[in-house]
């Protein structure tokens, strides 16, 4: 049985803990909260611009000179996967299921005998894929300074991913995120991003009004392909954010609160075992007053 | 006729304004354009600019960059890479625009030798950029091009 003093140093241990965890929760309840404004204010561009987008790739998609972003490059043989993960630990299964979602995806490729291109946003993700696709990698995107993502960063990310497709580097482009659905429970989610598909269905209904384009159609389209891109980044990287804060937040609200289970358990402990060394004492003192 | 339409000016980070409006004045690729209510349906990308919107409340202007503009008959939606009201708009910002388009311009030449199309359309960016500089009334230090 563990002496007295080591029972007590194990709790005075564990209620650090504890308030550690307590503070990541509230720090990330915070951060979420935030987040998902962030995610909130950019929904109407992002719902706008591809109602535009699909009324245009929709009138001009089938055509021939229709742009590679949109149409793709005529092959399937080089993939492109955009795996974006967290900078940080600590946030339950976020990390491991974004992984492990790009890991079957890349397996299902290679089995299929196409070639397999990673690049990762998030140190986290890169650190797990690399045990297994290390030669896959061929880059890696540092947000680890960005305290609040911009469309900048996601301009970034898509500049090098456009950069890329140009030289000819890959003919398929699909990002991994986690989307988020609430605090509890976040998706991890395969979208693909070149050649962009757009939700035509969507786009059908409005077909009813006839726009004037200037310039062109063709003209807008490209101009707006490449800004496709970095919207589905912008998107998909603050849906990250969200579920990341969503993630950490339930995964320390667990360990708050199996800290608090532990602490229970070991006061019961200390406080027998305190009762053990008591009544051992008395017995001790009875028996020898009897003894004499 | 209705007097007023509806007005949204979004970027991908927030929306900027949202608002009745009797007319606005929209800086197209191919030139200006006003809207007013019951313009015919278009859509047109933007060249860097400025957008004036005539409100019942007095006009306001936004400095906008990249992006398009949808106009139906009962609004005008801008879509704005970047977005940022006239007022708030400093030398820093544009120094910051004005070096993008120069790196973009500089690439252009760089990996288009042959085909002039895109670097001409990196220029145009370009002295779009000084223009709206001159426009709102902030050194754009003359690049040479």
């Amino acid at each position: 049985m563990p002496n007295l003093k080591d029972l007590k140093n194990r709790i005075a241990s564990v209620k650090n803990t504890r308030k550690i965890t307590k503070a990541m929760q509230m720090v990330a309840a915070a951060k979420l909260r935030r987040a998902q404004e962030a995610a909130e204010q950019s929904r109407p561009y992002t719902e706008r611009f591809n109602a535009v987008m699909s009324r245009l790739a929709a009138s001009v998609g089938g055509s021939d000179s229709a742009p590679k972003l949109l149409s793709g490059t005529g092959e399937d043989k080089v993939h492109l996967l955009v795996v974006m993960t967290a900078e940080r630990g600590l946030c339950g299964g976020f990390n491991a299921n974004i992984a492990k979602l790009a890991k079957i995806h890349a397996r299902r490729l290679i089995d299929a005998g196409k070639e397999v291109k990673i690049l990762t946003v998030g140190k986290k993700g890169r650190d797990s894929i690399r045990r297994e696709f290390a030669k896959n990698l061929v880059g890696h995107v540092d947000l680890t300074e960005v305290k609040r993502i911009g469309y900048a960063d996601a301009q970034g990310i898509a500049k090098d991913v456009l950069g890329r497709f140009d030289a000819g580097e890959f003919d398929v482009a699909t990002i991994f995120y986690a989307k988020f659905v609430n605090v509890v429970s976040q998706t991890p989610t395969a979208q693909q991003i070149i050649p962009a598909s757009f939700d035509t269905e969507e786009g059908a209904g409005e077909v009813t009004t006839l726009f004037d384009y200037e310039p062109s159609e063709e003209a807008i389209l490209a101009d707006l392909l490449p800004r496709g891109v970095a919207t589905a980044i912008f998107s998909a990287l603050l849906e990250n954010a969200a579920s990341e804060q969503g993630a950490r937040m339930s995964a320390m609200d667990n360990a708050t609160r199996n800290a608090g289970e532990m602490i229970e358990d070991l006061t019961i402990e200390y406080n027998r075992s305190r009762q053990a060394v008591i009544t051992n004492e008395l017995i001790e003192i009875i028996s020898g007053a009897e003894a004499l | 006729m209705a007097d007023t339409m509806q007005f949204d000016l979004v970027s991908p980070e927030r929306r900027l304004a949202s608002m009745q409006v009797t007319a606005v004045q929209i800086p197209g690729s191919d030139g200006d354009m006003t809207a007013m209510p019951d313009h015919a349906p278009t859509i047109t990308t933007l060249r860097p600019g400025v957008l004036r919107v005539d409100g019942p409340g007095g006009a306001t202007e936004y400095v906008v960059t990249g992006g398009f503009a949808e106009i139906s008959a009962s609004g005008v939606s801008v879509l704005a890479e970047r977005a940022v009201p006239k007022g708030a708009m400093t030398q820093e910002h544009l120094d910051e625009m004005m070096e993008e388009a120069k790196t973009m311009y500089a690439t252009a030449k760089d990996n288009f030798v042959n085909e002039p199309g895109p670097v001409d359309d990196a220029a145009k960016l370009l002295s779009d950029m000084v223009a709206l500089g001159d426009h709102i009334g902030l050194s754009s230090k003359q690049p040479n091009l």
